[in-house]
């Protein structure tokens, strides 16, 4: 490893300037990138498991309905009282943990791990920068992530608890629901939205301008691309809902009608309100940032699984143009498509034929990253660690996702799919066996980075398998159910349609005993998956202090972030960085090792 | 350890780093704003006929608001040019000066603000429809923020007067009742317009200050005009800071300190670029 243990006689300095900054600015109200990525990683990666657990309840519920949920039902009961009542999840403490379990896991789980997390950690090394541009901006997003956060978990312990209008908050139900819940869920999302943008920010400035001498674009890895489009569709895409929730706000809190049409009834009268206003505006400025939300949540787990899959195959992507073409294209179509989540709302052939046009034609590009990253893998010499297993299984689960997502796009499809578990089914293999095990994947690749210690092989392995296998029999299933037609955020999972046989005909109307039988299976599949999780949680915590000691590049790989000292000083580089090649120069023929890092100058 | 192209800027991108940063999030802001717009044609194309009111905000104030702001523009670049001739003297007179402008039209709009507030629409029950300042027997001087449920709540009070506006009949615009009937049956509004006139508790529908759950038009005026106002805040509180205690940078680091009047410059554009938008948008249409 000589070009890590080389320093630049005049850069030795770098310790002395290591003035001390006390614990406080050093591990909570630090600016370094490293520290605030770390810390958007801890609290976002709690709250995965937060938002599991609601999920886990519901599940339990779905199940069995109107049975004591075992083990947390009396703690449920002690916390929220009433609306847990016997331990038995009451219909608005399943709207209430529906909501919450799609908002925790969006906006305060996958986007902030994903991107702010990773981002803020990896970008900067990649790119050979000592930090992000505005470092006290950066500190300024995480805390103002954390006050959000703060909010909308308090928001659970207020009276009638916390929103209950699903995570897409649909006005006049959202407006009208008479508990706070829904107040201090928009006052949160306004705050992270703010967060966002200020991290959007600084990450395309960082790499604009921060970019190592010699690092030019097309030698960017593709994680920093994935990264960049991304960063611009937060950007451009959450401003619209930040405009919507103050509208929202204005709504609940000044009793405007911004969506509230003139003659809304609520409980049998007419709404004392001036009236006027449009459901379908919400509608609109929700979608308009959600679509691209898709993306934002999908991207960075596109970008990290490419680093696993190029570093583990020991070659080059293949083709990395056409990679960085495609994520900018999906950056643009992105805007143009928001409305295929509104078929239903009888928007008309025009409009509608427009908006299936471009979902069809937004596939394409994710049909090239995909096509791209599979061709990768042929004829490489693959290592089977545990990162690339979840990079491995990233393929086809986002894959199926993606393709199932395509009858969606047809509005005379999606007239009969809409709404039902067919929908669950196709955007959680996106975002749960596909971006979750792509960010499992990211924490197992760059831990050894962050620690300077591996997390253990083994129980990575079996964190590995239980989770594919449990992942497929908790969504499989949810197909089925959906295309028989059973819908979603019912709290009794479909008891109250199950079928009946028709004496005339003998058919069975209404959901088939076995549609509603597959639930029991459903549940029992996120228990076996939160089982899977323990390995995970114990290693994680375990190889910090007890896993084996690494050097500064464990994994061989060429980026930028593996020629740091480990783990990575306040200013990162401990040399002059200057970028020679690209960034997946592995098994050149004629080099002296199967990897060429891209600080090797290329005629020596 | 200093992030490189603070002040200078980067060769290749010939940008220094708050320059990047203040663009793209204008282009946010521009996104924000957008859709605030966006939503407020939408209201307005599917407003019912005869729901939008027109006319109700003070023309000439808001005229002069917007001389205002367009001075402040002015002389906020030629508080930049200043510090780039190296006259800082200059530059902290007509830097003054644009901070004088942004508290001149905080102080106006607030003015405007407060009238609104304290200016009235009563619904009748039997259709019609009228504007004006309200008495209300037991409160002194012109309420703020009443509405037809405190008043219900107000036991002793069975009546109100109000002091309808002139004009009674372009006022009209904002009632639910078709202009026709209106005029057959109060003809001779016109002509007692400025008279006060009791009204019955009992004959009121709605009633409503000229306050944000008025109508959606007043819904998305101060929902615009507050959002924008809290730019001119943000801005000013900026450049007072940069004019006051963080004009010391000068001496230490004059270009960075000149690409900071610069950023804030550009946000100070912005900021009244959206009120060039808002002025017609919600006074003159
Ligand atoms: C891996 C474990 C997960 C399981 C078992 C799970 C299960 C479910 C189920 C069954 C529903 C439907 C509930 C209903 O309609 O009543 C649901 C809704 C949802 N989930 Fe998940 N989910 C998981 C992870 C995730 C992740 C990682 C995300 C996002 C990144 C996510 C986002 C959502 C959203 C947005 C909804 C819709 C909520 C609403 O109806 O408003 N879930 N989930
Ligand atoms: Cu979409």
């Amino acid at each position: 490893m000589q070009h890590t243990t080389q320093t630049a006689p005049h850069e030795t300095s770098h310790a002395h300037e290591h003035h001390d900054l006390g614990f406080w600015r050093t591990y909570v109200f630090s600016t370094d990138h490293k520290v605030i990525g770390i810390q958007y990683a801890v609290t976002s990666l709690a709250f995965l498991f937060f938002g599991f657990c609601l999920m886990l309840m519901m599940r339990w519920q779905i199940a069995y309905p109107g049975q004591q949920i075992p083990v947390f039902g009396k703690l449920l009961e002690a916390i929220l009282g009433e609306t847990a009542k016997g331990g038995v999840m009451s219909p608005d403490l399943y709207n209430v943990f529906g909501a919450m379990h799609g908002t925790i896991m969006v906006f305060l789980a996958v986007v902030p791990l994903a991107f702010a997390g990773f981002g803020n950690y990896v970008v900067p090394l990649q790119i050979g920068a000592i930090d992000m541009t505005f470092p006290r901006l950066n500190m300024a997003s995480y805390w103002t992530f954390f006050l959000g956060c703060v909010i909308m978990f308090f928001s659970f312990f207020i009276p009638g608890g916390a929103a209950q209008a699903g995570w897409t908050s649909y006005s006049p139900l959202a407006t009208t629901i008479p508990t706070d819940g829904q107040t201090y869920w928009l006052i949160g999302m306004v705050l992270l939205i703010t967060s966002s943008l200020l991290g959007a920010v600084n990450f395309i400035a960082t790499i604009i301008q921060l970019r190592a001498p010699g690092m030019t674009w097309m030698r960017l890895p593709f994680f920093v691309w994935a990264q960049f489009v991304t960063a611009f569709l937060l950007l451009l895409a959450f401003p619209p809902l930040e405009a919507a929730g103050i509208m929202q706000l204005m709504d609940r809190v000044f009793h405007t009608s911004f969506f509230l049409p003139t003659g809304l009834m609520v409980g049998g009268q007419v709404a004392d309100i001036s009236g006027g206003g449009s459901p379908l505006l919400w509608q609109h400025l929700f979608w308009f940032l959600a679509h691209p939300e898709v993306y934002v949540l999908i991207l960075p787990a596109i970008g990290i699984v490419s680093e696993i899959i190029a570093c583990n195959t020991r070659k080059t992507l293949w083709g990395y143009r056409s990679l960085v073409y495609s994520a900018l294209a999906i950056g643009f179509i992105a805007f143009i498509v928001w409305a295929h989540h509104m078929y239903l709302t009888g928007m008309g052939t025009k409009i509608s034929a427009f908006f299936q046009t471009t979902t069809m034609i937004i596939s394409i590009p994710s049909v090239i990253i995909l096509t791209c990253l599979f061709i990768t893998l042929w004829g490489g010499s693959i290592r089977f660690n545990t990162p690339m297993l979840f990079a491995l299984a990233f393929l086809p689960m986002f894959g199926l996702g993606g393709l199932t997502g395509l009858p969606l796009g047809f509005s005379f499809a999606d007239l009969h799919l809409h709404d039902t578990y067919y929908v669950i089914a196709h955007f959680h293999y996106i975002v749960a066996p596909g971006t979750i095990f792509a960010l499992f994947a990211g924490v197992y690749y760059w831990y050894p980075k962050a620690t300077g210690r591996m997390m253990n092989e083994f129980w990575g392995k079996v964190h590995f398998w239980v989770s594919f296998i449990a992942m497929n029999l908790i969504f499989q299933p949810m197909f089925a159910q959906g295309m028989a037609g059973m819908h979603r955020r019912m709290y009794d999972g479909g008891a109250t349609y199950s079928g009946v046989l028709d004496p005339e005909t003998g058919d069975v109307v209404g959901l088939p005993g076995f549609i509603i039988s597959l639930n029991k299976g459903i549940t029992h599949a996120a228990m076996l998956l939160a089982l899977a999780q323990l390995p995970f949680i114990i290693n994680f915590f375990y190889s910090m202090f007890k896993g084996k000691k690494v050097d500064d590049n464990p994994w061989k790989a060429t980026t930028l972030e593996w020629q740091t000292p480990t783990p990575p000083p306040h200013g990162n580089f401990d040399k002059h960085i200057e970028v020679y090649r690209g960034p997946y120069d592995y098994s050149l023929p004629g080099a002296k090792d199967d990897f060429t890092p891209q600080t090797e100058p290329s005629h020596k | 350890m200093e992030v490189p192209y603070t002040s200078k800027p980067r060769p290749d991108t010939g940008l220094y780093n708050a320059k990047v940063g203040i663009w793209l999030f204008l282009a946010s802001e521009v996104m924000l704003f957008g859709a605030l717009f966006s939503s407020y044609i939408l209201l307005r194309v599917n407003a019912l006929e005869g729901t939008w009111p027109h006319g109700l905000l003070n023309i000439p104030i808001g005229t002069f608001n917007t001389a205002v702001l367009i001075t402040s523009s002015i002389t906020v670049v030629m508080a930049w040019a200043s510090l780039k001739l190296g006259q800082f003297n200059r530059f902290k007179i007509y830097q003054g000066i644009t901070i004088l402008c942004a508290l001149a039209f905080m102080v106006i709009k607030s003015v405007e603000y407060k009238d609104k507030f304290t200016h009235y629409q009563v619904w009748l029950k039997d259709g019609e429809t009228i504007r004006g300042h309200i008495e209300v027997p037991g409160i002194e001087g012109k309420p703020w923020f009443m509405t037809h449920k405190k008043l219900e709540a107000m036991e002793a009070v069975d009546h109100i007067t109000i002091h309808p506006d002139p004009k009674p009949h372009v006022a009209s615009a904002g009632g639910e009742a078709p202009e026709a009937h209106k005029s057959e049956n109060h003809g001779g509004a016109e002509e007692h317009a400025h008279e006060p006139r009791r009204i019955e508790k009992a004959d009121i529908k709605r009633l409503s200050a000229f306050v944000p759950a008025h109508s959606t038009y007043f819904a998305i005026y101060f929902t615009l005009t507050a959002l924008h106002a809290l730019h001119v805040m943000g801005g000013a509180l900026v450049m007072a800071y940069l004019w006051g205690p963080g004009s010391k940078m000068w001496k230490t680091d004059p270009e960075r300190f000149t690409n900071r009047i610069e950023v804030s410059g550009l946000f100070w554009h912005f900021v009244d670029l959206v009120w060039i938008f808002l002025f017609p948008v919600l006074y003159l249409l």
